[in-house]
């Protein structure tokens, strides 16, 4: 069965992991990519007939060639020019890499792009999406053959802290040196939870809502105990916010400048 | 461990920022170059990141900083542990001269086998017809079953228009494109372990096959010869090379006799497969236009001597070509690696 990442470990032990792309996400962007091919195809056909008021055969020959290179072309040259992504792969956010992390070259983006012929039979994709559900890479037989993989990059929503944090005085920040060890403590999954209850709080039951944030504080109270003038009166939405206002901002500076590629 | 992340974050910042700055550089420059000092440098900041990341991951906070570290190092990752050539100007006749025919003789195992298999489907297609004509409305394609080839010769011959008059770039056009389309499957089919090139590379035997015995028995050779010489020299051997490059993927793909992985194989193959392919590609170009303005001109248009004599010419030159073009510039680079690796 695959798994959602591909981990990539370095000669030098650093290991980094590539999200990968799942059938359906691929299939709506070949699906763009397919209406993009239309439309080209569509302006060429609109041009092609002030041709064939010329030449009639001239025009039938330059459209059955161009319908061919662009049918095939699209892609290779796409994937060339964009580093592996055509228009419907920036859409989604998607883009092919070579599967051991290397640098992708030319003849791998035609070796899959070639290979479409058999990953399109008998209709739909059906074989390529099956290899693809299959592996554990999610790779169809273009990517096996060409050494590829194809993955996901999501645009990591920034959590706007100020609107969420502002006002509020951190009783745990007078305890720099406890702040710091619960940073260290809190896993990234359990700080992500945190985050998400408060900014998803409105749309909880009040009962679920209570129930919730008091299950949270008690997770996170269990990480680091702070003395008792910094927890004592504070409600457990509130602990939660300063817990989330420490591991998210360090200090009192603004977050880092969004600078992923 | 980091006790200040905020801190370390402040310091290490320039040096990513750096790291992205010579990645953005190598990724929109395929030709740039650097210095012995920059190599040095950007290896430096490839460790430094990658060891930042090491540290990075255990942390909670920065989600979005552990990310931007894992994609400055995947992308440095690539470039320097990189031991392909770097792909950089195109130079096609380089390319069709020396790379293409040095693929080709490269693989000449997996060519002779392509050529076994159509043999033998040539083979089983002239025997069905033979010994059994009805098979002829099974193994001839394209209407070749309709009419003996004899009374095919007399009304080609009998022709006083031409038939494909205003018509011969679209049918060279779709030549072209239905042939390119057959040889990429025919290579595609590589992943099915050859099976698929196998059945493909038979087929077309057959149907080869059986349409020569056909036209021979009915003692119509001068004009087979004349009609499928000038395309046939270069179109079948193209349908053969691509066999050879389906059959070298299922080779790769199967690995026998080999201890390297799939993906070593695979990698391994991978440049001479687009090779080959755009090769079989140029190739047909050339004889969809001499199929569609050539082949299907008969005598008393044109002599079947001069159709036969110019399908033997190029038959020749496609020959030679496929095994002596590039064959100085292979010596020579095997005698340098010889002597490189002999430390001479």
């Amino acid at each position: 069965m695959r798994t959602s990442t591909l981990s990539i470990r370095t000669p030098e032990g650093i290991v980094f992991s590539q999200l990968l792309a799942g059938p359906v996400t691929r299939f709506l962007a070949w699906f763009i990519d397919g209406l993009c091919i239309s439309v080209l195809l569509t302006l060429l056909g609109i041009a092609l007939s002030f041709v064939g008021v010329i030449s009639p055969n001239f025009a039938t020959a330059l459209s059955a060639l161009s319908y061919f290179a662009i049918s095939i072309g699209y892609g290779i040259l796409l994937e060339w020019a964009w580093r592996g992504q055509t228009i419907g792969k920036k859409l989604f956010r998607l883009r092919v890499v070579d599967v051991e992390g290397m640098r992708l070259q030319f003849n791998q983006i035609v070796t899959r792009n070639l290979l479409r012929f058999i990953d399109s039979l008998p209709l739909f994709y059906l074989v390529g999406g099956l290899a693809c559900w299959l592996n554990r890479n999610g790779q169809r037989l273009g990517d096996l053959a060409a050494n590829t993989i194809v993955i996901r990059s999501p645009r990591i929503a920034e959590p706007d802290l100020d609107q969420l944090l502002a006002g509020k005085f951190n009783s745990l920040r007078q305890y720099p040196h406890l702040a710091a060890r619960l940073r260290q403590r809190v896993l990234p999954g359990e700080a992500a939870v945190a985050l998400q209850a408060l900014l998803r709080r409105d749309e909880f039951e009040p009962a679920a809502r209570v129930e919730l944030f008091g299950e949270l504080a008690t997770h996170f109270r269990s990480k680091v105990e702070f003395p008792a003038d910094a927890t004592d009166g504070v409600a457990d939405e509130q602990y939660l916010r300063n817990v989330v206002d420490v591991i998210y901002r360090t200090g009192t500076d603004k977050p880092m400048e969004k600078v992923a590629a | 461990v980091i006790i200040d992340l905020q801190k370390f974050i402040a310091a290490e910042r320039p040096n990513w920022a750096e790291l992205e700055k010579i990645l953005n550089r190598l990724e929109s420059e395929p030709n740039y170059q650097m210095t012995l000092e920059q190599l040095r440098q950007f290896h430096h900041l490839y460790e430094r990141t990658a060891a930042d990341l090491a540290k990075i991951t255990t942390f909670s906070a920065e989600p979005e900083t552990r990310r931007y570290l894992e994609n400055l190092v995947a992308r440095a990752y690539g470039e320097i542990h990189e031991t392909r050539d770097k792909q950089r100007r195109i130079f096609p006749l380089k390319w069709f001269f020396q790379t293409l025919p040095q693929t080709f003789r490269r693989h000449i195992g997996a060519f002779y086998l392509s050529v076994a298999i159509t043999l033998a489907g040539c083979v089983f297609g002239g025997v069905a017809t033979m010994f059994d004509p009805d098979s002829r409305h099974v193994t001839m394609a394209f209407g070749h079953d309709q009419m003996r080839p004899s009374e095919r010769v007399k009304e080609e011959e009998s022709q006083t228009r031409d038939r494909l008059s205003g018509q011969h770039t679209s049918f060279s056009a779709y030549l072209m494109t239905h042939n390119i389309k057959v040889s990429v499957f025919t290579l595609a089919l590589g992943m099915s372990w050859g099976i698929g090139t196998i059945v493909m590379l038979f087929y077309n035997g057959v149907i080869l096959g059986a349409i020569s015995v056909d036209y021979i028995t009915d003692g119509q050779t001068r004009f087979l010869l004349g009609w499928l010489m000038p395309h046939g020299v270069i179109e079948i051997p193209a349908i053969l090379i691509a066999g050879q490059a389906g059959l070298v993927l299922a080779l790769a793909l199967i690995g026998w006799g080999k201890r390297t992985s799939l993906r070593a194989r695979l990698r391994d193959v991978s440049r001479d497969l687009a090779t080959l392919i755009f090769g079989v590609a140029v190739l047909l170009v050339w004889a969809g236009f001499v199929e569609a303005f050539l082949s299907q001109y008969h005598e008393p248009f044109i002599p079947y001597e001069v159709k036969i004599a110019f399908g033997a010419v190029e038959l020749v030159l496609l020959i030679l070509f496929l095994s002596r073009s590039g064959l100085k510039v292979e010596d020579t680079t095997g005698a340098t690696e010889s002597r490189a690796l002999l430390g001479v």
